[in-house]
């Protein structure tokens, strides 16, 4: 009874040895999942990098079953998103998962972002998976707005008109891009089919290949940790490290609970609060686009506020467009603004912790004004928190350089 | 060993300067057929011409305008507003000229030549005015009275944008201190006769 089995296993491993000598599946497998040591000691924050991937996936695949029922055009775009939402079975949840995997998106990356920066993990030799991922952040950026457009509601139409009367600011060719943007005179039916287009093929495409590149940078240098030091260093005699584990089994099972976490909360929202108290999809989107009428506070989804607030908090158009752009810039020259001698925040001085608090505060606080009506006590309010954004990346080669840091440990730590 | 090796030992006596040469050559060309080859993808993001045949000029009729009332239509998807203003209000543009960034619209991007004058018109009574904010593009409401506002103690009717605060007189010029860079846009417009206005065409020979 036992020989039919071995020979079906041995035709098995033959069919995979077939398979090896002409695509490297094992070999891959190897090298990136089962015997990718990670450092044994990654904590909560290590869970939103795959949290991140987990996003992005269903985000395609919800996506591509929108546009199966979605119009792009002006005449149609509003009634369709309706469409999706009472007529198509189902399609309500598909569109909430959506809508609502957008602002998960951005929770996730927004706490990846930060975990780089309390342990350091953009300090060489990680430089570039840093660099990459702030080119994913920017290209996720710029899917978001054009996505938040194509349901072509108030706030869709209004948002793309003031963010795309942003490049007129640039001096001498700012008035043909924009036209050149919107493909008509105004922000019109061509707007909106091109933003569709980028919006489903184009930047998503951009976006995977960023992300392939932010992988294969990462499992290049190897992933750092809480306590900042490279496990390479120290290895058995098999040339593993003794502070690693393979990635699989154990951060597969350790992301699977994550994941699980977090698909509970992810549900939650979108069977409870969709709409998130306008903060996901703002009220006034549910009004169908009109040139004429201009909704009286535009304000973009929550987490583009900050920037608008740094935006709106310089009275001259061309230099508040120049400092946003400035605040999203500055993330790349992190790793060299960098001085310290040790990467985690656990070994950094006082200086560096309390730089990271502030900044931290910072950030959530301009989210916070830039969501306001612009008030000007706002606006005054706004600008000394943009001080300090821009405080926390002048001050850092100063405070990282000079401040005493504690010596690294030579193994990791809990 | 490397690939320039191997090549090195097969083709010892390699023309250094000639490969070099086919290589700039080589790709200088194939840049500019890259650059050929791009434009009609980018070229195709601009106006179709349909859009351009839309966007050709309007005319209103103003015959049955009153005194103070201002008017809205839609030229390039842009509100566009026509104003008749009284003698008052056109006596009074000057009283706030010291609150104003551009009082004498100087700034030759936001008015044809032929409205850059303290009116801002073509006729002192008729105002017309493209009546997007220039700060972020939304639509400032026009307030004609003169008196004390929430946003301002001493108005003398204009235009106040609900968006950021933006304030404009009623020559659509920008007060300083707001955030809109410039005064409102007056669009190229010419008058057929006294009844009737073309926006989107300047008047003949005037440009």
């Amino acid at each position: 009874m036992a020989k039919p089995a071995s020979n079906v296993s041995r035709q098995l491993s033959n069919f995979g040895a077939w398979i090896d000598e002409r695509i490297p599946v094992s070999s891959f497998w190897k090298a990136h999942i089962s015997e990718y040591y990670a450092p044994k000691n990654f904590n909560f924050f290590y869970f939103f990098g795959s949290l991140a991937m987990l996003v992005l996936v269903l985000q395609i695949l919800t996506g591509i079953f929108l546009t199966m029922h979605y119009k792009p055009s002006a005449a149609e775009a509003f009634a369709s998103v309706e469409y999706i939402m009472r007529d198509v079975e189902w399609g309500w949840l598909i569109r909430y998962m959506h809508s609502t995997g957008a602002s998960f998106f951005f929770i996730v990356v927004y706490l990846h972002m930060f975990r780089g920066l309390m342990y350091g993990s953009y300090k060489s030799p990680r430089e570039l998976v840093w660099v990459l991922g702030v080119f994913i952040y920017l290209v996720l950026m710029a899917e978001a707005f054009m996505g938040y457009v194509l349901p072509w509601g108030q706030m869709s139409y209004w948002g793309a008109q003031v963010i795309i009367s942003l490049f007129g600011a640039i001096p001498v060719v700012g008035d043909t891009l924009v036209e050149w943007i919107r493909g008509d005179f105004f922000v019109s039916d061509a707007t909106l089919n091109r933003f569709f287009a980028l919006h489903v093929i184009a930047v998503p495409l951009a976006l995977l290949l960023l992300v392939v590149l932010h992988l294969a940078a990462l499992h290049e240098v190897g992933s750092n940790n809480p306590d900042g030091i490279e496990v390479k260093k120290k290895k058995d005699e098999k040339g593993r490290p003794l502070d690693g584990i393979p990635f699989h089994p154990y951060y597969t099972i350790k992301d699977i609970f994550g994941v699980g976490v977090f698909l509970t909360l992810f549900a939650f929202v979108i069977f409870y609060a969709p709409e998130f108290g306008g903060l996901f999809l703002e009220p006034d989107n549910f009004n169908p686009a009109d040139p004429l009428v201009t909704p009286e506070h535009i304000v973009p989804v929550w987490y583009f506020t900050p920037y608008y607030a740094i935006l709106r908090a310089v009275p001259d158009k061309l230099a508040g467009v120049i400092l946003m752009g400035l605040a999203i810039v500055v993330l790349f020259l992190l790793p060299w603004l960098d001085r310290s001698k040790v990467k985690s925040i656990r070994y950094k001085g006082l200086g560096s912790k309390i730089l990271l608090a502030v900044f931290a505060i910072t950030f959530i606080r301009l989210g916070m004004l830039g969501m306001g009506e612009g008030t000007h006590a706002q606006t005054i309010e706004s600008r000394i928190w943009t001080f300090a954004y821009f405080a926390f990346f002048i001050l850092m080669p100063f405070v990282t350089k000079y401040e005493k840091t504690r010596p690294e440990p030579e193994r990791v730590t809990k | 060993m490397s690939d320039k090796q191997s090549l090195a030992s097969v083709e010892p006596k390699a023309d250094k300067g000639r490969r070099m040469l086919l290589l700039a050559g080589t790709g200088a060309v194939g840049a500019v057929g890259a650059g050929f080859a791009a434009w009609p993808f980018l070229a195709s993001w601009k106006p179709s011409a349909r859009a351009r045949v839309i966007g050709a000029p309007v005319e209103a009729y103003i015959g049955d305008l009153e005194l103070g009332q201002l008017i809205r239509l839609q030229w390039r998807g842009q509100t566009i507003g026509i104003l008749r203003r009284t003698e008052q209000m056109v006596e009074n543009l000057p009283e706030v000229n010291d609150q104003l960034s551009d009082p004498d619209s100087e700034n030759p991007e936001q008015q044809p030549p032929y409205a850059s004058n303290i009116h801002r018109s073509i006729k002192p009574e008729y105002l017309v005015l493209n009546m997007h904010c220039t700060h972020l593009g939304c639509v400032p409401e026009f307030i004609p009275e003169v008196g004390a506002q929430p946003f301002e103690q001493n108005w003398k009717g204009g235009f106040f944008c609900p968006c950021h605060k933006s304030k404009f007189d009623l020559a659509g010029r920008v007060y300083s201190g707001v955030p809109a860079p410039t005064n409102l846009i007056v669009p190229p417009y010419s008058f057929v006769d006294d009844e009737h206005v073309m926006i989107g065409m300047h008047p003949e020979g005037a440009v």
